[in-house]
């Protein structure tokens, strides 16, 4: 799978995303459709980490910290100037040099995988505390307020860049988002093709050797650390302009443990896994909240007990081999590598 | 000397504690040469392997290559002085096929436009694993794998190649295989090779330089080395001299 060069799941991506873009607003009312909007933009979020994970080897424990940086610099920056085009560039920006600085001290310093772990967990609960205690007037930047645990409220709609009053309507959103969707799953899989993907794939497999070419293995991750937090960041900002409002709850620890779920439930070193994976957490998340009869966490971690121990590798590599009539062979490889000795020993029961 | 030494060490040494692991040695291989580096388990070769490679930083002394010092680099930038390295354990893309694993080389040190070509040129025809080359490298027997890495080391096209025990494992005729690929190698690139199999040093050694005790004990053809008293004393132990002639 790895190193293909095939391109139908482009074409594949293109018409699924055309077909939803024209076919799903005749059949929905607007409500629905903003159920489904979030889907999209909760899935462009997933293949951010499913890149840098599955495809770079770098497990980040706070990957939400970049989509929530995407959100408030979204808010900050079309509040503050109005128009939104630059507000949706600084979305993607501020996270990506967010990455490229936190990135640096962590490749060029040549942290192992689980100190990376940690020092992203605590990035995010930084950033969580941070954003949660600027409730005071004196916290503003331009002339928003950041809002304390309360956040931004009432953050302008996209609009058609250099049309100020040409904003998104709900269903324009949804196209968007889809749209949004498909050109970063299309992006990624053309860059994974690539000679920096295959390169990038290289390290994540054996980054002593790689370095023994000749290869830069700090630089490599840097860049990919920092593709996919601004993959993150554009996320933010489309979530931003779903719900309107953003609050420090989009740097909280559930935010980066979801996305976690969401690439292992779909299998790691594959783009549409986590998409697959997302779309399902999420339309579960919503039918068991709407039950109401038992607690949504408990029944999401048996979930995920029950996914990891039977489907160590998750969904879509699963059913790829089985589709093909083999065995899922028990490997250990992306996973392994980001989660360490939980995953192995979780492999050495099932 | 108009050109100098590819690999040159001046009174390198590096010290783990209070044990010299290498001791003030100097050292230097040639454009094209082949040397071997033996001598009894923890005499330091495998120690000044590592110095040479940038594993190790040196507690004094210099190791220069292409008349550079090393001090300070970083692994990749000792490769890109054109150094290539095998280490002793196989270290390869195990979940990539053959071709990936040595394009990738080629593609480092060759551009993208040259790389798929060098890299079936290797596989078919210096390595001969032509028909694996779609094959996982995890799926491949431990002597395929050892000559995968060759043909990764090889694609580097490499002014100076370090083998860390390259026969480790082998028997009979994979043993064979990996000395004449060793000495077919050596056509275009100087070597470096650890060893400490002596039926493999004699297939493949021209000079040989003995380590004993972190320092060099002697540095001669191969011929004259195995007939050292004092080399076979170190190597073999006093008493196992009668059992096991090395000389033969």
């Amino acid at each position: 799978m790895i190193g293909s060069r095939n391109y139908w799941p482009i074409a594949a991506a293109v018409i699924a995303a055309l077909s939803a873009i024209v076919v799903l607003p005749a059949i929905y009312d607007e409500y629905s459709l903003l159920q489904l909007t979030i889907y999209a933009i909760l899935s462009v979020l997933a293949l951010s980490l499913a890149f840098i994970w599955g495809y770079g080897g770098i497990l980040s424990f706070g990957h939400a910290v970049f989509f929530g940086l995407g959100a408030y610099s979204y808010a900050i920056g079309a509040i503050n100037f109005g128009e939104t085009t630059i507000a949706l560039l600084l979305s993607m920006v501020i996270p990506g040099l967010f990455a490229a600085a936190l990135g640096y001290f962590l490749f060029y310093g040549r942290i192992s995988d689980v100190y990376l772990g940690a020092i992203t967990l605590t990035v995010t609960l930084i950033f969580f505390n941070l954003a949660s205690s600027t409730s005071g007037p004196e916290y503003r930047v331009g002339r928003v307020p950041l809002g304390g645990f309360n956040g931004i409220p009432s953050i302008p709609q996209l609009n058609v860049p250099g049309f100020p009053d040409w904003t998104l309507s709900t269903t324009e959103l949804f196209a968007l988002s889809v749209a949004t969707l498909a050109l970063v799953y299309i992006g990624l899989r053309l860059l994974i093709n690539s000679d920096f993907g295959r390169i990038v794939v290289a390290i994540k497999e054996n980054e002593v050797r790689a370095e023994l070419l000749g290869y830069d293995a700090r630089k490599y991750k840097l860049v990919t650390f920092v593709i996919g937090g601004a993959i993150a960041g554009l996320a933010g900002c489309l979530f931003a302009n779903w719900g309107g409002f953003t609050s420090p709850a989009v740097f909280a620890l559930g935010q980066s443990v979801q996305i976690i779920i969401w690439v292992v439930v779909g299998g790691v070193g594959t783009l549409a896994g986590p998409v697959i994976g997302c779309v399902l957490i999420q339309w579960l998340t919503n039918s068991l909240a709407s039950l109401n009869t038992v607690n949504n966490n408990l029944i999401m971690g048996g979930i995920l007990v029950v996914v990891v121990l039977m489907l160590p590798q998750g969904l879509v590599p699963t059913i790829a081999r089985l589709a093909r009539g083999r065995r899922p062979v028990q490997r250990l490889d992306a996973a392994t590598k980001g989660l360490g000795g939980a995953s192995t020993k979780s492999e050495a029961r099932a | 000397m108009t050109n100098p030494p590819l690999v040159e060490t001046r009174e390198l040494s590096v010290h783990f504690g209070g044990l010299k692991a290498v001791n003030h040695v100097n050292f230097s291989v040639c454009d094209g040469e082949l040397r071997c580096l033996i001598g009894p388990n923890g005499a330091g070769k495998t120690t000044f392997f590592r110095l040479l490679t940038g594993v190790h930083a040196p507690t004094s002394g210099t190791v220069k290559i292409n008349g550079r010092s090393i001090a300070g680099l970083q692994t990749h930038q000792i490769a890109k002085l054109g150094v290539g390295i095998k280490t002793q354990i196989p270290s390869l893309f195990d979940n990539l096929s053959v071709h990936e694993n040595i394009w990738l080389s080629a593609r480092r040190n060759h551009g993208r436009a040259a790389a798929n070509q060098i890299a079936d040129r290797v596989i078919t025809e210096e390595v001969g694993l032509g028909e694996y080359a779609n094959t996982e490298a995890s799926k491949l027997s431990h002597g395929q794998r050892q000559w995968v890495e060759l043909g990764v080391v090889l694609a580097q096209r490499p002014k100076l190649i370090l083998l860390d025990e390259p026969a480790a494992g082998m028997t009979g005729s994979d043993m064979e295989k990996t000395a004449e690929l060793i000495k077919r190698i050596n056509r275009s690139s100087a070597m470096i090779v650890v060893e400490h199999d002596m039926e493999f040093i004699k297939r493949i050694a021209k000079t040989v330089t003995v380590f004993n005790r972190g320092e060099v004990l002697v540095e001669s053809d191969v011929d004259t080395v195995l007939a050292d008293e004092r080399v076979r004393e170190v190597y073999l132990g006093k008493r196992m001299g009668q059992r096991h002639d090395i000389g033969a």
